[in-house]
């Protein structure tokens, strides 16, 4: 049943619209996107929108907590392997506490960077209400809620390497790539 | 339109371009290896730029596609042309009434906006390949930040003329960390990279996506006693009388009188209008 939840319509165009919003939301963090997303079970829309519209048979996705409930709709609408560990994954989707520690997932290379895990963090909101971020994509700075910053910081000081996040609530959508540098106060 | 997939591409090849683009914005300036595919071009058309234009579009757009400043050049109508027939989408000349601008050695004039996306074509994605031909080794060099020889080459052009002469694809540093080729733009155009447009770089024959988030530091790479100068040719222009533009020498007659004129024809009307 989990399995014949919605996927795309019409994928072309409806994937080609994620898309820019998850490219708008990663260029520019600390910014929210409004998206229209599946309804399935253990995942947000957000969260399944960006499950349809990057993974495939070549990305192996960790599920955790309530998000496992997805495992057979993810597997029928995209072929994405379940990734056996975090060391495995190249997406991984869940609360902050299910994902656990950041250490295991894949920060890239020193050759390679872009072989990095990226997280699809599923909040309970998400807000201006945060540690002041800058880098790219932020003018001057801005404030965004996260789920841990004294941990996003230290993956933050692996730059070039690193894992990068989407942040996800209901149809909501953000990012925090690694290049962003999260100040220690607030 | 049915014989094609939206904007061309299957969607598995999408998806790669999709998460090249996406890790390319994470680390700013890192060229990202993709699988490029074959299309219906050649490669000097800039088969990269295409491909990452077709992974960005949505049937909402509005697309500008410009050729050294130019919205008429074969190169430009072709690719135009291709994306209104498989996309589906609007085309422009405007830059002002784009949202995404795929563009071949230049920036245009307008400055662009948050809303907008500029997709650069890109034959030699490697800035340290002059230098190194082994890409095992470029990639070491880009790992460990050895850009010591980048700044010696550039330290042998003031050498030998007293200045910089690289006046194309001139190098910068971004986000403090990855030397970059900004494609064989001016380097009239170098300070504009930092804009509050999304730019992304492919290039097909070589593979490579690269990106710069909205107002990522770009440092044009040059010394405290020679700094980087933003050089165009000093005159005005013919038909509008610009001279704070980037300017095109052109031969006007078949006496050889050569002129200047604005190399941004959009933006050379728009002041004309
Ligand atoms: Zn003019």
């Amino acid at each position: 049943m989990n399995a014949l939840a919605a996927g795309f319509a019409n994928p072309p165009q409806e994937s080609a619209r994620a898309f820019r919003a998850a490219m708008q939301a990663m260029a520019c963090p600390g910014t929210i996107q409004n998206i229209t997303g599946p309804e399935v079970p253990g995942l947000s829309p957000a969260a399944a929108l960006l499950l349809l519209t990057l993974t495939d048979g070549t990305t192996p996705v960790l599920l955790t907590g309530d998000a496992a409930q997805s495992q057979d709709w993810l597997t029928f609408h995209t072929g994405a392997p379940k990734a056996g560990s975090a060391a495995e994954a190249a997406f991984a989707v869940g609360r902050w506490d299910d994902l656990g520690p950041l250490n295991p997932y894949p920060v890239g290379t020193p050759d390679y960077p872009d072989r990095s895990a990226t997280l699809i963090v599923e909040m309970a909101e998400i807000s201006g209400d945060g540690p002041r971020l800058t880098g790219p994509g932020i003018e001057t700075e801005v404030q965004m809620s996260l789920p841990d910053a004294d941990a996003l910081r230290l993956n933050a000081a692996l730059y070039p390497l690193g894992v990068d996040l989407f942040l996800t609530c209901g149809s909501r959508l953000a990012a925090l790539p690694r290049s962003t540098r999260i100040a220690e106060d607030g | 339109m049915s014989d094609y997939n939206f904007a061309y591409l299957d969607e598995p090849t999408k998806k790669m371009i999709r998460r090249a683009i996406l890790k390319g914005l994470a680390v700013p300036g890192y060229q990202v290896p993709f699988a490029s595919r074959e299309m219906p071009m050649p490669y000097g058309w800039g088969t990269g730029g295409v491909q990452v234009t077709a992974a960005c579009l949505t049937p909402e757009d509005t697309l500008k596609v410009i050729d050294q400043g130019s919205d008429d050049t074969t190169n430009a109508v072709s690719i135009r042309s291709f994306f209104a027939k498989v996309a589906g989408v609007a085309t422009t000349t405007r830059t002002a009434e784009a949202s995404v601008i795929q563009t071949r050695h230049r920036i245009p004039e307008t400055p662009l906006r948050s809303d907008q996306v500029l997709v650069y074509q890109v034959p030699i994605p490697e800035p340290l390949r002059f230098l190194e031909p082994r890409e095992t080794e470029t990639r070491r060099m880009h790992a460990l930040e050895e850009y010591g020889l980048m700044h010696v080459k550039l330290y042998e052009d003031i050498a030998r003329h007293g200045a910089i002469a690289t006046s194309y694809a001139y190098p910068a540093l971004v986000n403090g960390r990855h030397v970059f080729d900004p494609s064989p733009i001016p380097r009239f155009d170098n300070p504009r990279l930092e804009s509050p447009a999304i730019q992304l770089f492919g290039a097909g024959r070589e593979q490579r996506i690269y990106a710069l988030p909205p107002f990522t530091s770009v440092q044009s790479l040059d010394f405290d006693d020679h700094p980087f100068e933003a050089s165009k040719a000093d005159g005005a222009c013919a038909l509008c009388g610009a001279t704070h533009t980037y300017l095109d020498e052109i031969v006007a007659d078949d006496q050889g009188t050569r002129r200047f004129q604005c190399s941004d024809t959009d933006y050379c009307m728009e002041r004309r209008a």
